[in-house]
């Protein structure tokens, strides 16, 4: 009650905005707790001790709007991908549900290990990547862009079967380049700001930059619906926004940095739970 | 002498600095001490009361991450120190370097470099995603720097 009374008599007197409040659970339904802080991992040891989910960050008008599926303005668009599940595109007459029937189960716990070196492409993929793959090779049908809505709307469907699920991204074997070449790119100063991702959001998340509270940058709450586009929003697209943020000129989405940069990213999150479809402002 | 093209030239030869035709010192061309800048950027005083609309948002948006009490501005940033009291804990030539290119003062300072041009990765043109197709403008004018440190000074404890 003391922490509520102080942020109100804070926001009345400064008119700065309103701060969550940071100690607040995340439980979605009433019975899915959903872990929003835990011990970094080993890999960022120097870096990192605790991490935390961007929720954590968000107002309290925000928070709660993720804490009710009825309310989290993305699973319409979760519903309307169920229906792209099952109908059929391209040359081959088939669906998704051709071949992975219920997504319930054949896409559970897909998210949690995303990006992740695929044997047979010889690469790390995301998502994306391998739904661009059935829809070309296997359904006969033309490729969505990257971070188009279709996609975003996909990834969520597939997200949601994670949900609850621990980040456990592999960064070692034959991810580890990509991995490596992830982690130069977090802490390359881009643009004529120079800034990294670091600067922001491991050296200053809590803290304001401007109206902004800057979390951790993580990437557990992907696809995320934004209160400010009204729409769901892909991982590269939010890079995108945060080089562009930098005067700089961002990677190409769906390319071989930002797969690398989203690799090294999640795996920032290991031990946090996949929380998408997030909200955020 | 009469002529301000030769005063420039004189100038320049005397502190070490290569002046543009104007009598502005060009980025490259500014020289730190200790990270500090001895000599005005432009050879005039600047002038405090434009030290506001540099500050702001389409200025250097240093209110992004400073808090300044004297400027009336919504959501001052806390990622650097507040500059009240500025003017009191450092010199003219000092707060002119740390505005300038703060690395010179705190290296691998995350504040960004306003008077500089070139040494940048991806660089764009502005916010626009897009690469810069001639040579890049400083994030700030020297009339800009100089205004502002000419206001920093009035920040006084
Ligand atoms: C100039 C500061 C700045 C830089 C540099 C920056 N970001 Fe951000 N980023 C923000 C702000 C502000 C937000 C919105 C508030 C928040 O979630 O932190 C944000 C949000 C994010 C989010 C969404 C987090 C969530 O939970 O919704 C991700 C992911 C992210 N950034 C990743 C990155 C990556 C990766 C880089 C480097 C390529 C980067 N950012 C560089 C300022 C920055
Ligand atoms: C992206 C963040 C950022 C922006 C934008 C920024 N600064 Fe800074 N500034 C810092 C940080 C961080 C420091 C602390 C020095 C360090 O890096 O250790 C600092 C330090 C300073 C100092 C020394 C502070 C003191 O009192 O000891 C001055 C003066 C200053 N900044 C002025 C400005 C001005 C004027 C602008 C805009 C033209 C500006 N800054 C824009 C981040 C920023």
């Amino acid at each position: 009650m003391k922490r509520l009374h102080m942020a109100l008599l804070a926001a009345l007197v400064s008119a700065s905005p309103v701060l969550a409040d940071e100690e607040a659970e995340l439980v979605i339904n009433g019975d899915l707790h959903i872990v929003t802080r835990a011990p970094a991992a080993p890999h960022l040891e120097g870096h990192l001790d605790e991490v935390i989910s961007g929720w954590v960050f968000r107002s309290d008008e925000t928070q709660a709007l993720q804490m009710d599926d009825f309310d989290n303005p993305g699973m319409v668009f979760v519903d309307r991908a169920m229906e792209v599940w099952n109908t059929v595109d391209g040359s081959e007459g088939k669906s998704c549900a051709s071949c992975h029937n219920d997504p319930a189960e054949s896409m559970k716990g897909i998210r949690a290990v995303y990006p992740k070196w695929v044997e047979s492409a010889k690469e790390v993929r995301g998502i994306p990547a391998q739904v661009n793959d059935c829809r070309e090779n296997r359904m006969g049908a033309k490729p969505w862009k990257y971070e188009g809505n279709e996609m975003a709307e996909m990834e969520a469907l597939i997200t949601l079967q994670s949900r609850g699920m621990t980040v456990d991204v592999a960064i070692d074997g034959p991810a580890q380049s990509t991995w490596e070449r992830g982690k130069e790119i977090y802490y390359t100063r881009y643009g004529q700001l120079e800034l990294s991702c670091a600067n922001c959001h491991e050296n200053n998340f809590g803290n304001m930059i401007r109206a902004d509270h800057l979390s951790q940058g993580q990437i557990n709450g992907f696809p995320a619906y934004r209160l400010k586009n009204t729409k769901l929003n892909t991982v590269h697209d939010r890079f995108k926004g945060c080089v562009r943020d930098t005067r700089g000129v961002p990677f190409k989405p769906g390319g071989a940095e930002f797969t690398a940069l989203e690799l090294y990213v999640a795996s920032r999150g290991n031990g946090l739970m996949i929380e998408g479809p997030s909200v955020r402002n | 002498m009469r002529n301000p093209l030769t005063l420039a030239a004189v100038l320049a030869a005397l502190c070490g600095s290569a002046a543009l035709a104007d009598g502005t010192v060009a980025p490259g061309d500014v020289k730190y001490e200790d990270g500090a800048v001895a000599v005005s950027l432009t050879g005039t005083p600047g002038d405090p009361a434009n030290g506001p609309a540099v500050i702001d948002r389409k200025g250097g948006n240093c209110i992004a991450c400073h808090q300044i009490s004297a400027v009336n501005l919504p959501f001052p940033g806390e990622i650097g120190p507040p500059l009240d009291g500025a003017g009191s804990r450092w010199t003219e030539a000092e707060l002119r370097g740390i505005v300038a290119n703060a690395k010179m003062m705190f290296p691998d300072s995350m504040m960004p470099s306003f008077y500089k041009t070139e040494g940048y990765i991806r660089p764009g043109v502005a916010y626009t995603s897009k690469p810069p197709e001639g040579p890049l403008d400083p994030l700030l004018s020297a009339q800009q720097i100089e205004d502002v440190v000419a206001f920093l000074m009035t920040l006084k404890d």
